[in-house]
């Protein structure tokens, strides 16, 4: 465990870009751009028992990544915060694998609640699991991560409806407002209008964070937005951040969506990026 | 003739609604959801007794899966309630990711299923259902054959941990089964014994397939009618005693040839014994408005349409 949780970002970026690398595959941008959200939300935020993982999760808050494509991020952050040993990393993508290219809790690995990858879905079973706490009286809370292209699928909204309408207000969803998704640019490719006013209109309690790579905003937008909760609405961050943010030829571009970088690009990447936890055994 | 008289017809959707209140009453870990047709799923008793438990989702079903899949973490046991076009083909990806591959208890409960939803026509008359779950891993499937059958059977799968399709109908059918039988998933019932042709069937076919058993009878013919209530798993064991006995199939089903009953059981028959084999279900088309019985007549799966396919495979 790190003394300072501002040095564990730096080495989940290591991660993520080492993971993506080893088998050229993989989403590092997006995966950058949440590295502060996912530190944020694990190792302050979060009231969770890493182990033993309990998959109903009583008397724990319960996270849900909608945008599984950004499973490098969540994995390195769930290794790193106890869910399971960090020389896992080591297997992402591979045969036989936990760390599947998507999250998924097909092959049980911890801290995993639900698949996603087929994008849009996460809201909803989000929605299900805060029911499921309100039916037993557990007053932990439910977060979600969403992308703001991931908007563009219908069933955001069909959740979207229902969590504002039936007052689901144990629930607390982020959009990672990066601009960018897999052909280009947001704006050019589905323009999104304005994310906040979309969610008030559907009676959602609607934050904003502007800098989103700022840990200490992220900290403080969350403990904001948990004492929003059970008012009657549930609460929506949206999140600006940069995607591939931490390398400078990486961040705020689309271009690293769905790249791996080069060996080259790589030891420039780690050489901007210091390894203040230790790296996991290649 | 066979032995089995109705009771009083019912529809199967009513079966569902009896057994789901009789869980709300028995399980409180079962809850329900219902996208904007409670009455017609028969949903209602279970929603004005335990409405805190009742979660109506509007006219969004892609929702309903997602939100079921979500109650299950936390051990609720969801019910989920709409048409069976709307139960599968419109939330497939749903189903698929959150439910199936992410191994949740969540239990798909489809009513107005295949032909005999009648006049609405084929916008809302899936024949394709049966297919799209079984393929996924890990579904188990299944379609009982009248109201006492589709009670038993909702009650049992609040017991069984792991996602199931559970199929029923609009129209009142022959209500023939025993209300004191438990449903056993995975067991097919020998509904009579004979040693010339075994006729499979499931849902309202079963009655169509007693009645061409009589006609059979009628003419020498004894056929063993199996009742495969579960499509999947199947009950193989059952199915080979019997084929291994009677040498000659007939599969009967309101579905596609494609995807349904009949490609489960030609498949195990391949390979395990190839047998001489006529399937009754709908061949490649969609079906139209009319009433329950003019569609099974002119889709050819009413009761003379099983009795030629077994007069047919009894010349190969």
């Amino acid at each position: 465990m790190a003394a300072h949780i501002q040095d564990i970002p730096s080495q989940v970026r290591r991660d993520i870009l080492r993971m993506v690398h080893a088998v050229q595959s993989g989403h590092p941008g997006g995966s950058m751009g949440c590295t502060e959200f996912f530190v944020a939300l694990y190792f302050d935020v979060l009231r969770h028992n890493p182990r033993p993982f309990n998959m109903d999760g009583p008397g724990e808050d319960l996270f849900f990544l909608s945008n599984g494509h950004i499973s490098p991020v969540f994995y390195s952050v769930l290794a790193r915060s106890g869910y399971f040993s960090i020389d896992e990393l080591k297997t992402f993508r591979k045969l036989n694998s936990r760390l599947q290219g998507h999250p998924t809790t097909h092959e049980g690995l911890p801290g995993v609640r639900i698949a996603s990858g087929s994008l849009g879905q996460g809201l909803s079973v989000a929605v299900g699991a805060a029911q499921a706490k309100k039916l037993v009286g557990d007053d932990r809370l439910i977060f979600t991560l969403h992308g703001d292209g991931e908007l563009q699928e219908g069933q955001i909204w069909e959740a979207a409806l229902y969590a504002g309408a039936k007052k689901v207000d144990n629930l607390i969803s982020t959009i990672d407002a990066n601009g960018q998704q897999i052909d280009g640019s947001t704006d050019d490719v589905m323009p999104m209008g304005d994310i906040g006013a979309k969610f008030a209109a559907f009676g959602w309690d609607v934050m904003h964070i502007e800098n989103g790579n700022d840990l200490e905003a992220i900290r403080h937008g969350l403990r904001t937005a948990i004492s929003k909760t059970g008012h009657g609405k549930p609460i929506c961050i949206v999140m600006r951040t940069a995607m591939g943010y931490g390398v400078d030829f990486m961040a705020g571009t689309h271009k690293w969506h769905g790249i791996a970088p080069s060996d080259d690009q790589l030891t420039a990447a780690l050489a901007q990026l210091p390894e203040t936890l230790g790296d996991y055994p290649a | 003739m066979h032995p089995y008289t109705d009771s009083g017809s019912k529809d199967t959707r009513s079966g569902f609604g009896e057994g789901l209140l009789h869980l709300g009453k028995t399980n409180p870990q079962v809850v329900a959801l219902c996208a904007d047709l409670t009455g017609s799923l028969k949903m209602d008793a279970f929603a004005a007794e335990f409405p805190e438990r009742f979660f109506q989702t509007g006219i969004a079903e892609a929702h309903m899966i997602g939100m079921a899949a979500g109650l299950t973490i936390g051990g609720k046991i969801p019910f989920t309630g709409t048409f069976a076009n709307f139960s599968t083909g419109r939330v497939y990806d749903q189903i698929r990711q959150s439910v199936a591959y992410s191994g949740k208890n969540v239990k798909i409960c489809a009513s107005h299923a295949g032909l005999t939803l009648g006049e609405d026509g084929a916008t809302h008359q899936i024949l394709e259902d049966i297919g799209l779950m079984k393929m996924l891993p890990g579904m188990t499937v299944i379609s009982p054959c009248d109201f006492n059958q589709t009670k038993a059977a909702t009650m049992a799968i609040a017991a069984h941990n792991g996602p199931v399709y559970l199929r029923f109908g609009r129209p009142k059918v022959p209500n023939f089964t025993s209300p004191d039988a438990p449903f056993v998933i995975g067991k097919a019932d020998v509904l009579t014994t004979g040693k010339d042709v075994t006729i499979c069937a499931y849902g309202h076919l079963v009655w169509e397939a007693l009645k061409a058993a009589d006609a059979l009878e009628a003419k020498g013919i004894h056929a063993e009618v199996i009742n495969f209530a579960t499509i999947k798993p199947l009950d193989i064991q059952t199915l080979l005693a019997s084929v291994r006995k009677t040498g000659r199939v007939v599969t009967a089903e309101e579905h596609q040839r494609n995807g349904g009953l009949g490609d489960a059981i030609g498949q195990v028959l391949a390979m395990h014994y190839p047998t001489p084999m006529e399937m009754v279900a709908v061949n490649d088309s969609f079906g139209e408005s009319g009433t329950p019985a003019e569609l099974l007549t002119k889709y050819g799966l009413d009761a003379a349409n099983i009795e030629a396919a077994a007069d047919r495979v009894l010349l190969r």
